[in-house]
């Protein structure tokens, strides 16, 4: 057991909430001195959401934060960084058109007779960055520099304000090999000088070239935090994205389907999306997408449907080649798409669930061919029953619902234009564990009635449950195929690190 | 070359050009009488631009500067003729209001979070009613204070002279170049143009610079307003109509980004000099409608709005690598 000094920062039993989620719930984080500590978890795991807690970009709920031993609370992010926490983001958070030196000493500029001293500051500037192996010319604009340069110079004013605790939310996330090497010298140096730093990223060769521990979140939740020479990257990705790894048995029932071939993409892509890739759905078929986050995944659900449109391969239904360019192309060969991120995609907050509802069907039909009142009511009324939503009445805006019922009138939306391949992508995603049961019921009734379906979750428990068949997605393409005993949660994230490792070695 | 002077060279360049064509048809033309009467001509809408130059650097715009020089000058013309009270004493106590005023709208701007094109628009409604309010007549100014402060002015070799007022535009122009590039209030300006949410992150105390960016506004237009009183010994409420949208044209021609963030006070005195120049040249023609000054302005206008779009796209993809 470590002694509490040893730790530069400590966030205890932290809470957050919002509206219908629970963002973090009683979440422990501990950042030694001069540790590099990987935050891993998957989308909406509660990564951001506790670093927000922690710069004071959010208040919390309940829960208390530590730094050096005396509690802190910071306000806002100005307040955290006096206090000794700085962070740097993906996006570059300084000055594109004031020179690097401006940059750096904003606020504090060397002055001598009440004017700024543009020699000192330059000089200044100069040496902060000698530190930091970076030989600029520093009187030129902050934006003629690349990102990775602009990224270096942030950590040095993060460094030179706060001194404490350095957060990196995502910093590898747009620059090259080169770059990284870089900016990892960077991090070691400010490491060997006490600094705690938090390091956010979804690629795991960083995590293991950089960090000495890892903490892992999932559904704002604590996973645990282990040495990282202890864990070996099947175990953390099961963290990430499974419950236990006791041998499931996968259900005997869906791996029974054999309708007939209907859905056929060869060499299906797009580039600097999703590599081209194979694929044969039949009626009456989940097909799983399994992947960690970043690997593909929405991108093939993206290609399938037309919304970005394929610039490879061919697709056919039944044997006829046809065109998915465009939504409205898929709408037409009776595709469905319920997107991952429902808030900002899927529904449209202030209409009421009837007209949420009838959305896709009235745009099927095309707005000269208006669908009538009554036979909206009873569309919304059948899929309210059908569904189970949990709705006062059926004219109340969908955005008082909770994220689980959202989550279902969006499924009546598709449902109701009556499609034959339906795609959902995350359709758990942030909904509470009786509604996620009822998602996943509904899934395997829409099977039996001989719909294709293409289900996309980084749940793998969840995908064991319903799927006849998983495609392993990694690095942008679809690297395996799982099918009738082979679909464990044990064999899937197999399929996730095997490859992964391959990768490292 | 470092892209951010690209378009104030391209401003100074395209000024030279345009006095040698100039002088090459009229000779007369390259004579310091020229030069001095344009600094005296356009000493008024030069040093309200250099305000301009500010608050469009931060991101801004200020539409209130026509009618708050007109407002001055019917103060001062109303106060001078009803009271006895010394011209100097006129002059601070107007300084005080324009300053106040500036401020009020900066300080409106920031937490009320109203756009600036708005809160301004309103000032100048204010401003020039408080004008009609004051007098709805031009009233001359007949103190001996002013005709002593028109008479003085430095003689140049040639009978160019620099008056009082074209001197105050050169002095302003240089305490504003000072201001802009040398204090930690100038480099906040810029910062605000940049970004104001990432400037306040970064600890830019974004309140206090917005009010004291059209509190120094409205300082310069009240000068501004002072010189123009002097310029034409009168007061009229109806004055300096668009004076505002002149200055705006210097600075955008002078090579400042109207979306604010980059740009040099040095290049609105050259702006100033080229809308000076054009008409000067119409005035040596004496055959050409002075509307061609505002043909020529706004062509020369659009070319340079191209001119930013340019060397912003060029600047996005010319980026050193690592």
């Amino acid at each position: 057991m470590q002694t509490s000094s040893d730790n530069i920062l400590s966030a205890v039993r932290i809470e957050k909430g919002f509206p219908g989620t629970k963002a973090l719930d009683k979440v422990d984080f501990h950042l030694r001195r001069g540790e590099v500590h990987a935050l891993l978890g998957e989308n909406g795991a509660g990564k951001s959401t506790l670093i927000k807690c922690l710069t004071g970009a959010y208040r919390r709920d309940g829960g208390s934060i530590l730094l050096d031993g005396a509690e802190v609370d910071p306000r806002d992010t100005f307040d955290a960084q006096r206090l000794g926490i700085g962070t740097v983001y993906q996006e570059v958070n300084l000055l594109p058109n004031l020179t690097v030196a401006e940059n750096l000493f904003l606020g504090r500029q060397p002055r001598r007779f009440g004017m700024v001293d543009t020699r000192t500051m330059n000089r200044k500037a100069r040496e902060l960055l000698a530190e930091y192996e970076l030989d600029l010319d520093v009187t030129r604009d902050l934006a003629s520099y690349s990102v990775a340069i602009q990224q270096v110079v942030a950590i040095a004013r993060a460094v030179d304000l706060s001194g404490k605790v350095l957060i990196l939310d995502e910093p590898t996330a747009s620059l090259d090999a080169h770059e990284v090497a870089m900016l990892f010298r960077i991090v070691r140096r400010l490491k060997a000088r006490g600094l705690g730093i938090i390091f956010i990223t979804h690629f795991l060769e960083q995590v293991y070239e950089i960090s000495d521990r890892i903490t892992v979140l999932r559904n704002g939740q604590l996973v645990g935090t282990r040495e990282t020479s202890d864990l070996n990257r099947r175990d953390l990705i099961a963290m990430m994205i499974g419950r236990e790894l006791a041998a499931e048995i996968h259900s005997a029932h869906a791996a029974t389907a054999e309708g007939s071939l209907r859905y056929r993409f060869r060499n299906y892509g797009r580039r600097g999306r999703i590599n081209p890739f194979d694929l044969d759905v039949r009626a009456g078929e989940v097909v799983g997408i399994a992947g960690l986050l970043g690997s593909g995944r929405t991108e093939t659900a993206e290609v399938l449907f037309g919304a970005h449109r394929a610039d490879s391969g061919t697709a056919e239904i039944d044997g006829h080649a046809v065109d998915l360019s465009s939504p409205r192309a898929a709408i037409r060969q009776k595709f469905g798409f319920c997107p991952e991120d429902r808030k900002t995609a899927g529904i449209v907050g202030d209409l009421s669930v009837r007209e949420n509802i009838v959305l896709a069907l009235q745009a099927r039909r095309g707005w000269t061919r208006p669908i009538s009142r009554a036979e909206q009511n009873r569309l919304a009324d059948q899929y309210i029953r059908a569904l189970d939503i949990r709705t006062a009445d059926r004219e109340k805006p969908i955005k008082l619902l909770s994220g689980g019922n959202q989550q279902k009138a969006i499924l009546a939306r598709w449902l109701a234009t009556e499609p034959e391949f339906l795609i959902l992508d995350e359709p758990t995603r942030g909904i509470d564990v009786g509604a996620h049961a009822e998602i996943v019921r509904l899934i395997e009734s829409l099977r039996e009635k001989g719909l294709s379906l293409i289900v996309i979750s980084s749940e793998i428990e969840e995908l064991v449950a319903y799927s006849t068949r998983v495609v392993v997605l990694r690095d942008r393409s679809h690297v395996a195929e799982l099918g009738g005993d082979r679909i464990t949660a044990h064999q899937i994230v197999e399929a996730i690190a095997a490859t992964n490792e391959r990768e490292a070695s | 070359m470092k892209q951010k002077y690209l378009p104030l060279t391209a401003t100074i360049l395209i000024f030279l050009l345009s006095y040698a064509l100039c002088v090459a048809q009229y000779p007369n033309m390259l004579s310091t009488r020229v030069i001095g009467n344009l600094l005296t001509d356009n000493a008024f809408l030069g040093i309200a631009a250099v305000g301009m130059t500010f608050v469009i650097l931060s991101g801004g715009i200020d539409l209130s500067v026509g009618a708050v020089i007109a407002f001055t000058g019917v103060f001062l013309a109303v106060v001078l003729e009803q009271s006895s009270i010394h011209p100097l004493a006129a002059f601070a106590l107007v300084l005080a209001i324009t300053t106040l005023f500036g401020a009020l709208m900066g300080a409106i701007i920031h937490h009320l979070e109203m756009p600036a094109f708005i809160v301004t628009l309103a000032g100048m409604f204010l401003a020039r009613g408080m004008a009609f309010v004051l007098s709805i007549d031009s009233i001359p100014i007949k103190h001996p204070f002013y005709a002593t402060l028109k008479g003085l002015y430095f003689k140049l070799p040639g009978g160019g002279r620099i008056t009082l007022i074209g001197g105050l535009m050169l002095l302003v122009f240089a305490v504003g170049i000072l201001i802009a590039h040398r204090t930690r209030f100038g480099t906040n300006v810029y910062a605000l143009g940049g970004g104001t949410a990432t400037a306040k992150l970064m600890g830019v105390p974004v309140a206090s610079t917005t009010v004291r960016i059209y509190a120094l506004s409205g300082l310069l237009a009240g000068l501004s307003g002072i010189v123009f009183s002097l310029y034409t010994s009168a007061g009229y409420s109806l004055a300096a109509v668009g004076v505002e949208l002149d200055a705006i044209t210097a600075v955008v021609i002078g090579g400042t980004l109207l979306t604010g963030g980059s740009g040099f006070v040095a290049g609105t005195l050259v702006g100033i000099f080229i809308q000076g120049l054009i008409q000067t040249y119409i005035t040596f023609d004496g055959t050409l409608s002075s509307w061609w000054t505002k043909i020529l302005i706004g062509l020369l206008l659009f070319a340079f709005i191209l001119l930013q779009k340019g060397i912003i796209r060029l600047s996005r993809n010319g980026r050193q690598p690592a």
